[in-house]
């Protein structure tokens, strides 16, 4: 068995809303109690309707909110960020993409400052190597040397995502967490930057915990798959498991519900409307 | 390596230029903005080179000339193109002279007020909670007064003075910009390339200056022109009252103020600062609504 | 009969960079009764074209068609007041954002009746009873109840619901539905696309599917249109379009779809690559 690199242990977090002067505050809980593992090189894919808690729960994985209870650990080492400042070499192993490939980068950086940033602030390279490691993650998402000095107002959704990805793996972190990466982007596009992630991930034996509604992505890239209602993990278990026998009365309508693109199902159809 | 580098120094310079010629192309569809820029510009020169456009010192008095009308008035002299003041001082050197006073004020108090504002606002819209109650509140207590009259007890405290004018009018603007700045970043704090930056590891002063701030000047910059012309305004309203510039300092409101008892007698001793200020107001007030248009981020955002 | 004819209709946007031509000589028609998908990606022109329809597009856009006729009157030569009696009454659109496309300022009851009282004239104890008659048909429930809400109090998927029941207030002939669904969660969707299609057969209604959801498409249409950067690359009933899609585009588009997934790689298309990285491509949807 391979080594594990993301644990949560009954995972919570709760929201405080209100408590003004006339209301009296209420919690939401937006996770409630979620254990998984995820093993290195695998992906686990967290599937879910929005407002479910599945973007709560990257947020709680790649440290940017603490979690109200529970455990979180990366390789195998506890981390508590409500309690104790976050180290940098914690910090570095857990990256982010997001799914608005618009909004995740800053419209005043140029692309090599987008790039660079992380080991700026985290490392004491020298520029030049900087500059060298930089072009190199560049080519390696599929864009070219020429894009370095660009602002991305001056790149396609496709390749903004691409640059977002770029920007995580600079620091070598061991997992990155996908928020719906390609929920915004067409359907060629998608298939790009999806190939582009298998091959990342084959490269540097990266682990992914990828977000999603859609389930034909889920089924494509997924080696687990978690499904979640309403703040609960309502299915867990391996992509092959879930997909052919789905448990939970929530897994089953979803399946119903996501729209079929085949001929059989078109067949079917047309005789329903005909009949 | 020295190659690349090379392109892409030209790259990024021909990036800036397209900017620059797109903004010029939003700022120049209003006639009014591209008119105000022009006599701003002129007003600039004027200030500058005042030395050298005026006939003669902005103080000195001509004993045989006082109170001289223009020039196509009966009795007017060539000497003096505006008329003369209640002392004998040439009205067209004061005003040009006024230029670099008023000029000066504007900028210099609007580069304090900026200061100073997008430092609070910043901190306020990042940190929120009790800070930001804190300052806000404090805002809002300086806001309640009328403009002026806080200005006014200021310099009634600190002594009247063109120093201490500035001081206070600074005073009086910079809420504007605390608020402009912490509404700002309120709204870009939450964007996802801010929690991107804190995700590589950034710390709190690299998110509120190098990644958030730049993303926020558009509104500042054209909240900072219209600024110039209010600061121009209150300066030359504390000088009218006496509270600014001393004469015999040429500044436009002090001019004003100089040539109250006249104003029956003598048209051209309060039409002529009057008209100054109007048209420097005017002028940053038009070329502000032209950068309001040429920034606003939804017609440029392609 | 054709509902809805077009003919070589081209749309062009004036831009700081000059004209950018987002529609390029699409021609299509609808029947009385029949679902046609318009598939494209983003900046096809498959919304534009709809717009141009409905003379919903800005003064920047410059539209022309050798025929743009519905139920045999040409849309093009009738004066605006004429066009707008057919417009949202015959001809219906519903929109993408739903919570968006409603006025946060007012009721849903006040929206409805506002269109009743517009093209039908309905006097105010009428229009009341239409309007609950119309949440019903679209499945709000407590509909009496629901007249007074305002669109922030009910879901994404509530408000869809209403602007279906606007769009259905007048009986049209035809509804356009520009990626109704998009912004829905999958089993919101599935509900949406399930009313509109009992409500497409129950009326009888022509519709036009604008969407770029291959799944969409299979689960609606009855014929479909493939567009690409503002062309029409190819015209199929659904069936034939699934089991044999003739063009090249078509054929990739459906071999990215992931369960499609041959192996361990999805097949792309290089033309795509370079054709996005084409400045010009537009952001129009």
């Amino acid at each position: 068995m391979n080594r594990i690199i993301l644990e949560t242990r009954n995972i919570v977090r709760d929201y405080h809303i209100g408590g003004s002067l006339f209301r009296k505050p209420k919690t939401v809980h937006a996770v409630k109690g979620v254990s998984l593992k995820v093993e290195e090189g695998k992906t686990l894919a967290i599937v879910g309707e929005s407002g479910c808690g599945k973007s709560t729960l990257a947020r709680m994985i790649t440290m940017i909110d603490p979690p109200t209870a529970g455990e979180l650990l990366i390789e195998g080492e506890k981390v508590d960020i409500a309690h104790q400042k976050l180290a940098p070499e914690l910090r570095r192993k857990v990256q982010i993409v997001f799914q608005n490939p618009y909004g995740s980068l800053n419209p005043r950086q140029k692309i090599g400052d987008v790039l660079m940033e992380p080991l700026i602030i985290n490392t004491d390279i020298p520029a030049g190597e900087r500059r060298e490691r930089a072009m190199q993650m560049l080519t390696k998402v599929g864009l070219d040397e020429k894009h370095f000095n660009r602002y991305p107002h001056m790149f396609s959704g496709g390749q903004r995502q691409r640059i977002a990805i770029a920007r995580a793996l600079m620091l070598n972190p061991k997992l990155l967490v996908l928020d719906e990466p390609v929920s915004a982007l067409d359907l060629s596009v998608q298939a790009q930057v999806l190939n582009l992630l298998g091959d990342l991930q084959d490269e540097f034996g990266l682990t992914y915990v990828f977000i999603s509604h859609d389930l034909s992505v889920v089924r494509y890239i997924a080696d687990d798959v978690m499904v979640m209602y309403f703040g609960e993990a309502v299915e867990y278990g391996s992509r092959d498991e879930v997909f052919s026998s789905p448990k939970h009365d929530y897994t089953k309508t979803l399946f119903a519900a996501t729209p079929r693109a085949d001929v059989e199902s078109i067949r079917a159809r047309l005789a329903r409307k005909a009949a | 390596m020295t190659d690349t580098s090379a392109t892409s120094a030209r790259m990024q310079d021909s990036s800036r230029r397209r900017r620059l010629v797109e903004f010029w192309f939003y700022f120049s569809e209003n006639r009014g903005a591209v008119i105000g820029l022009v006599v701003f510009l002129l007003l600039v020169v004027v200030a500058i080179a005042a030395p050298l456009l005026a006939p003669h010192a902005p103080n000195a008095q001509y004993r045989d000339a006082i109170l001289v009308p223009p020039f196509w008035e009966d009795g007017g002299r060539a000497a003096f193109p505006l008329g003369t003041d209640a002392v004998g001082r040439d009205m067209l050197s004061r005003l040009l002279y006024g230029a670099r006073f008023s000029l000066f004020i504007g900028v210099a108090v609007t580069a304090l007020a900026l200061t100073v504002g997008v430092l609070i606002g910043v901190v306020a819209g990042y940190f929120r909670g009790w800070i930001d109650t804190v300052i806000m509140r404090l805002m809002d207590i300086i806001l309640a007064f009328p403009s002026l009259l806080l200005a006014l007890v200021l310099v009634a405290v600190l002594g009247p003075g063109l120093g201490n004018a500035m001081i206070a009018i600074a005073l009086v603007l910079q809420p504007h910009f605390v608020r402009l700045t912490r509404a700002a970043v309120m709204g870009e704090k939450g964007r996802e390339y801010v929690i991107a930056a804190r995700v590589a590891g950034a710390s709190n002063l690299r998110l509120m200056f190098k990644t958030i701030l730049p993303n926020c000047t558009a509104p500042l910059i054209v909240q900072a022109t219209l600024s110039v012309s209010t600061a121009i305004l209150d300066a030359a309203a504390l000088g009218f009252l006496g509270m600014g510039a001393q004469p015999p300092t040429p500044e436009w409101g002090t001019m004003l103020a100089e040539a109250r008892e006249f104003i029956l007698r003598a048209w051209w001793v309060v039409t002529f600062p009057g008209l100054a200020i109007l048209i420097a107001v005017l002028a940053i007030n038009l070329m502000g609504d032209g950068l309001r248009d040429a920034l606003d981020p939804k017609l440029k955002r392609s | 009969m054709a509902l809805l004819e077009i003919e070589n209709l081209v749309v062009e946007f004036a831009t700081a960079s000059g004209p950018f031509r987002a529609v390029d000589g699409i021609s299509l028609s609808v029947n009385e009764g029949e679902v046609l998908a318009i598939v494209g990606e983003s900046g096809s022109g498959k919304s534009v074209s709809m717009l141009a329809v409905m003379g919903l597009l800005p003064w920047t856009a410059k539209v022309t068609a050798d025929r743009m006729a519905f139920r045999g009157r040409d849309l093009m030569k009738l004066s605006s007041p004429d066009r707008r009696k057919i417009i949202g009454k015959d001809i219906a659109m519903i929109f993408q954002e739903p919570i968006a496309s409603l006025n946060p300022c007012f009721t849903v009851g006040f929206q409805i009746e506002e269109v009743l009282r517009e093209h039908l004239g309905l006097d105010g104890k009428a229009r009341r009873r239409r309007a609950i008659e119309l949440l019903k048909a679209v499945g709000i429930p407590d509909p009496e109840e629901r007249l007074g809400a305002f669109p922030h109090q009910m879901s994404g998927g509530q408000c869809q619901r209403v602007m279906i029941a606007i769009a259905i207030a007048c009986n049209p002939k035809l509804l356009i539905a520009d990626e109704p669904t998009t912004a829905l969660d999958v089993t919101i969707q599935k509900q949406i696309l399930d009313l509109l299609m009992r409500l497409q057969t129950e009326h009888g209604m022509g519709m036009i599917m604008i969407t770029h959801n291959m799944g969409v498409v299979a689960e609606t249409a009855d014929r479909v249109v493939v567009q690409y950067r503002g062309r029409k690359m190819e015209e199929a009933d659904v069936l034939s379009l699934f089991e044999a899609p003739k063009h090249a585009y078509t054929k990739a588009l459906l071999s990215a779809l992931p369960e499609n997934a041959v192996g361990d790689r999805l097949p792309t298309m290089p033309d795509f690559a370079t054709l996005e990285a084409s400045q010009d491509l537009g952001t129009l949807r």
